[in-house]
């Protein structure tokens, strides 16, 4: 019973999976400026011959800032997590 | 601890991907890759060493207070690189053009200059240093925190 349930809940998630990736736009459209602009002017702008460099670093610099962020906040989880233990001993 | 074999190779084998993974992280401006990148690179050899020999032997030469001062620092350029270019915007590249980091490179594939980028390159550099400290941390953290002990001030 449980695994026909969980073979229609299933199917019913890849129905609107694929739904939604019929809809999708065709590869490159809409057409933006933002693009051209950015493999036009990079190396000029930014110095840098990675352009993918220098669109996380620069152009989108705030975005890298979060995910420097997310990667300290979860390396300070850990650790706050993973240390207690011995302390919680030498209190009791 | 693994056998003899296991850690012979792993002793040899840690240079090389330490060097890849700096090179990856010094390159990010040029090739593809980066400070995240070169950052992963340079763990998943410390997880070999994790592997090959103990946890306990790994745990005295890396200490917590030592990868804790590393990544805040990666972590503080990063945010002080970022507040520089205030001046124009946030984030801007500020050392295109001047004497560090700052020769621009022909529109176009060239072979390319490591004396380019302006602030990329530090950026790089800075995150490169985050990942390392932070990732090594987390995985050193887990790996002690499994057999019973905790990680080392």
């Amino acid at each position: 019973m449980r695994q026909v349930v969980g073979l229609i809940l299933l199917l019913v998630v890849v129905a609107f999976l694929v739904w939604g990736v019929l809809d999708i736009h065709p590869f490159g459209y809409p057409p933006s400026d933002m693009d051209d602009y950015i493999i036009e002017n990079a190396q000029e702008e930014t110095g840098s011959n990675n352009v993918v460099a220098s669109v996380v670093f620069d152009y989108r610099g705030l975005d890298t800032l979060g995910e420097a962020t997310i990667l300290f906040t979860a390396v300070t989880g850990v650790l706050l997590l993973l240390r207690t233990r011995k302390r919680r001993e030498e209190s009791s | 601890m693994l056998s003899k074999i296991v850690r012979t190779v792993a002793n040899q084998l840690i240079l090389f991907i330490l060097i890849f993974g700096l090179y990856v992280i010094m390159h990010g401006h040029l090739t593809p890759g980066g400070g995240f990148q070169g950052g992963a690179v340079v763990v998943s050899g410390v997880v070999m060493l994790l592997v090959a020999f103990s946890s306990k032997d790994l745990q005295k030469s890396l200490r917590e207070r030592f990868l804790s001062i590393m990544e805040s620092t990666g972590a503080l350029i990063f945010a002080i690189l970022g507040f520089a270019g205030i001046g124009t915007v946030f984030f801007y590249n500020f050392l295109v053009g001047t004497s560090i980091f700052g020769r621009i490179p022909p529109t176009g594939p060239n072979p390319g200059d490591i004396w380019t980028g302006g602030v990329i390159p530090l950026m790089n550099l800075a995150v490169g240093l985050k990942v390392i400290a932070g990732l090594s941390a987390v995985v050193l953290a887990m790996a002690l925190f499994s057999i019973g002990e905790e990680i080392e001030e």
